[in-house]
């Protein structure tokens, strides 16, 4: 594998408790007081400018979460989340508006650049257009919605965008310039009753992406948020709601790290898709937020509600996720397979070490007729972490001829760390076809004696066999992601061995 | 000096003594073959020579061009020349052999202070190699062993020897499960090694391989021990009259 032997060497070079990412930004923040409260809901609303009906959707939002429980069923424990004791909003100070990399605060800037992310596309983040010739065709161009903390400071590519049709701004923004479309569909795939996490998320959501893409329209970029949780305590809560018109094609990536802290971080973010007919979303993650450190102490909580809506006919929506990171991860992107002939895939890396908690899966709800949906999970637990899939595949009554394919592999390295496999599988329909297969296996020690006697390292034999193991999966990331990914898998494996 | 020199070796498996006092010498050029019967060590000894954690070393000492092997790491041992071709070599799904052999042949490379080996490079060597062995290039673009067949598994220990030239190759069973034709590629991809600067340890149940390798000295070892050493012919008398000789005399 081409980027073993660099990856191998990142492993060798990061420890736990040396995070590569956990440094933190000097800027200064204009941060709510702590605890949640209408004042609290109000003042996030007025921070926004948001128009009253956003502010009346908050405060619904709010007084029903006041009513619910957090959820107990996932395979995960942590101390209470005490939810007065966190800050619900921090925005880096502003400047006045943000249209050029110049205007933004270089510590910023800084911080990306030590992430060695999104500037990789500096000179089209700089608005440089590449001369004719110069432009490597094998790199495909990537729009940055950054998100840092939980204002939207930079978003490029807009022209681009805008010629194609394509609506691509930080939520924020949108509700201000596209309330029709926000209003129509914000809500309409994870309703602000969901969850616990969801409600709370639709009461105090501070920022994220916006999409949308007209009909027949085929998105000429890639679209890329890099988040990035910066305040001490604040909680994330970021809201994305993409939506692929009729006929039209969009693929997303998602990525985030995280500084070093003691303190829990919650993150709770909503995710929303909707596919209309003919139309198809792509969206990729690779997250690697701080795991806490090698005695299990800190780490982010991430509780993630993702849900795509094939709402037309011969629609289709992908989730492709790396997880890597956090200290806790309850995360199911699902998939409501609603338009006949729609087709839903989830194709997941979960990996976890150390003391990390992964509860992760997906839903499929078939619904219309002719449906289909594919699964494919890789699980791959080391260390003293414990590493839960968990899917749900339906047929409705009326979802004549719906078809799943699960695949569900979990490999473990060591012995003091479990892997889980509970699948619900229901069908109310008998033409409905559904195939389960799961595999639970040790990285042997014959394959590993096997790799180091042809001269590899216990790290790199392990780096190798568990990039064999999730290859099927990291195939489906868009090029570029998959590198880093790739890298991030054995990084996140460090210390697994020996 | 000799190559490789083992002094008296004393080898536990699951608090049982396996090798009981094993010595064996062998010299820059020379082709060394070990017979002798099912369970008596013979993989054990090669584990053990290649560094294989699980077994405990309870005496004695194995040296390496003079340095005492057993406290040098395996992937170590590796890059400084020992090779072990697998009895059982294993599966490694979603890794192209392609991609193995590159990052095996690069470690071992880096380890040396080498260059480390272009992709260009790489591919150049990789298809010489695989040539002179009748090795199909789209065998090199599935997983490691994954749905090879015995013969190609060995075919591809055989890969992997030529690609490293290692100073001492260590060869487990290499011709169980061959055809005729195999057999005789794998052969003559091992006397084509064969050379003043490297030597062979050749195990194996059958008098066939030796026919076409012509070992310069045949070792019988039956529990833990080497019992007799001699000539290419003692694999005849072995054909002949079995192990049982041996295993009164143990
Ligand atoms: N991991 C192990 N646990 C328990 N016993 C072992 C283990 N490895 C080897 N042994 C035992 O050690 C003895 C020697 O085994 P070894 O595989 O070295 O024999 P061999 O000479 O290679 O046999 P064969 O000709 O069948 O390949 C056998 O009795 C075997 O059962
Ligand atoms: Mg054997």
């Amino acid at each position: 594998m081409v980027a073993v032997q660099e990856t191998v060497e990142r492993v060798k070079r990061i420890d736990v408790d040396q995070y590569r990412y956990g440094f933190e930004t000097l800027i200064d923040s204009e941060k709510a007081p702590k605890g949640l409260s209408e004042a609290i809901v109000k003042f996030i609303s007025q921070k926004k400018n948001e128009p009253a009906w956003m502010l009346q959707w908050r405060l619904e939002a709010y007084r029903r979460w006041l009513t619910m429980t957090e959820p107990t069923w996932a395979r995960v424990d942590y101390p209470k989340i005490d939810f007065q004791d966190l800050y619900y909003y921090a925005a880096p100070k502003p400047k006045k508006s943000v249209s050029s990399l110049d205007e933004i605060d270089p510590e910023i800037l800084k911080t990306y650049e030590k992430l060695g992310i999104p500037l990789r596309e500096v000179a089209m983040l700089e608005g440089v257009e590449p001369k004719v010739g110069e432009e490597d065709p094998a790199r495909r161009k990537i729009a940055v919605d950054a998100v840092f903390d939980s204002v939207s400071v930079a978003t490029t590519f807009k022209a681009e965008l805008k010629k194609a049709g394509v609506i691509f701004m930080p939520i924020s923004e949108a509700i201000r310039e596209h309330p029709e479309l926000v209003q129509k569909y914000l809500g309409s795939v994870v309703p602000t009753s969901d969850n616990f996490h969801a409600t709370l998320n639709s009461a105090v959501f501070s920022d994220g992406s916006f999409v949308y893409v007209p009909p027949g329209v085929r998105c000429p970029m890639e679209l890329s948020t890099y988040f990035r949780i910066n305040e001490r305590n604040t909680g994330q809560f970021e809201r994305t709601l993409i939506i692929a018109d009729k006929g039209s094609y969009v693929s997303y990536l998602e990525g985030c790290t995280a500084p070093q802290r003691d303190e829990n971080q919650l993150h709770a973010a909503v995710v929303e898709l909707v596919a209309l007919d003919d139309a198809e979303i792509k969206y990729s993650t690779v997250q690697n937020w701080y795991p806490g450190n090698s005695e299990g102490k800190g780490g982010i909580y991430n509780f993630v509600t993702k849900r795509g809506d094939c709402r037309g006919n011969n629609s289709k929506i992908s989730w492709t996720q790396v997880e890597t990171g956090s200290a806790i991860t309850w995360k199911y992107p699902s998939c409501i397979l609603r338009g006949d002939n729609s087709r839903g895939e989830f194709y997941s890396i979960a990996i976890s070490n150390g003391f990390q908690q992964v509860d992760s899966g997906t839903k499929m709800i078939h619904l219309g007729k002719n449906t289909s949906s594919r699964i494919i999970s890789k699980g791959i637990a080391a260390g003293k972490s414990q590493n839960t899939y968990r899917g749900l595949v339906t047929a409705h009554r009326k979802a004549l001829g719906a078809r799943n394919f699960t695949a569900c592999d979990s490999l473990l390295i060591g012995d003091k760390c479990g892997a889980h496999t509970v699948p619900y599988i229901e069908a109310k329909n008998s033409s409905a076809t559904f195939e389960h297969e799961a595999t639970t296996s040790k990285i042997s020690e014959d394959v590993l004696f096997y790799c180091i006697q042809r001269g590899l390292s216990e790290e790199e034999a392990v780096g190798l066999v568990v990039n064999g193991f999730v290859k099927q999966v990291l195939q489906k990331l868009p090029m570029e992601f998959a590198v880093e990914a790739q890298k991030l898998i054995s990084t996140s494996l460090d210390g697994s061995v020996g | 000096m000799a190559l490789l020199e083992i002094r008296d070796l004393h080898v536990g498996v699951e608090d049982r003594e396996v090798i009981r006092g094993l010595d064996l010498n062998v010299n820059l050029g020379e082709v060394h073959a070990i017979m002798g019967p099912n369970g008596s060590g013979k993989s054990t000894l090669s584990h053990v020579i290649a560094g294989k954690p699980g077994y405990e070393i309870t005496g004695g000492q194995i040296l390496f061009r003079g340095e005492n092997l057993l406290r040098t790491e395996p992937n170590e041992r590796a890059a400084k020349g020992v090779f072990l071709a697998f009895q059982y070599p294993v599966e490694i799904p979603g890794v192209t052999t392609m991609n193995f052999l590159r990052a095996a042949l690069n470690a071992q490379r880096k380890a040396r202070d080498q260059q480390e080996f272009s992709t260009p490079e790489f591919l150049k060597r990789i298809r010489e190699v695989a040539g002179s062995l009748n090795i199909p290039q789209d065998m090199l673009k599935r997983g490691v062993n994954v749905g090879f067949s015995g013969g190609e598994k060995k075919r591809n220990e055989i890969l992997q020897m030529a690609l490293f030239e290692p100073g001492l190759c260590i060869l487990d069973e290499i011709d169980s499960g061959l055809d005729i034709d195999a057999l005789r590629i794998v052969a003559s991809g091992i006397n084509t090694l064969r050379s003043p600067e490297r030597a062979m340890i050749v195990i194996t149940h059958y008098r066939r391989l030796l026919d076409h390798i012509m070992p310069d000295v045949v070792h019988v070892m039956s529990k833990g021990r080497i019992m007799k050493s001699a000539g290419k012919e003692l694999a005849l008398e072995l054909e002949a009259s079995g192990y049982a000789q041996f295993e009164d005399a143990a």
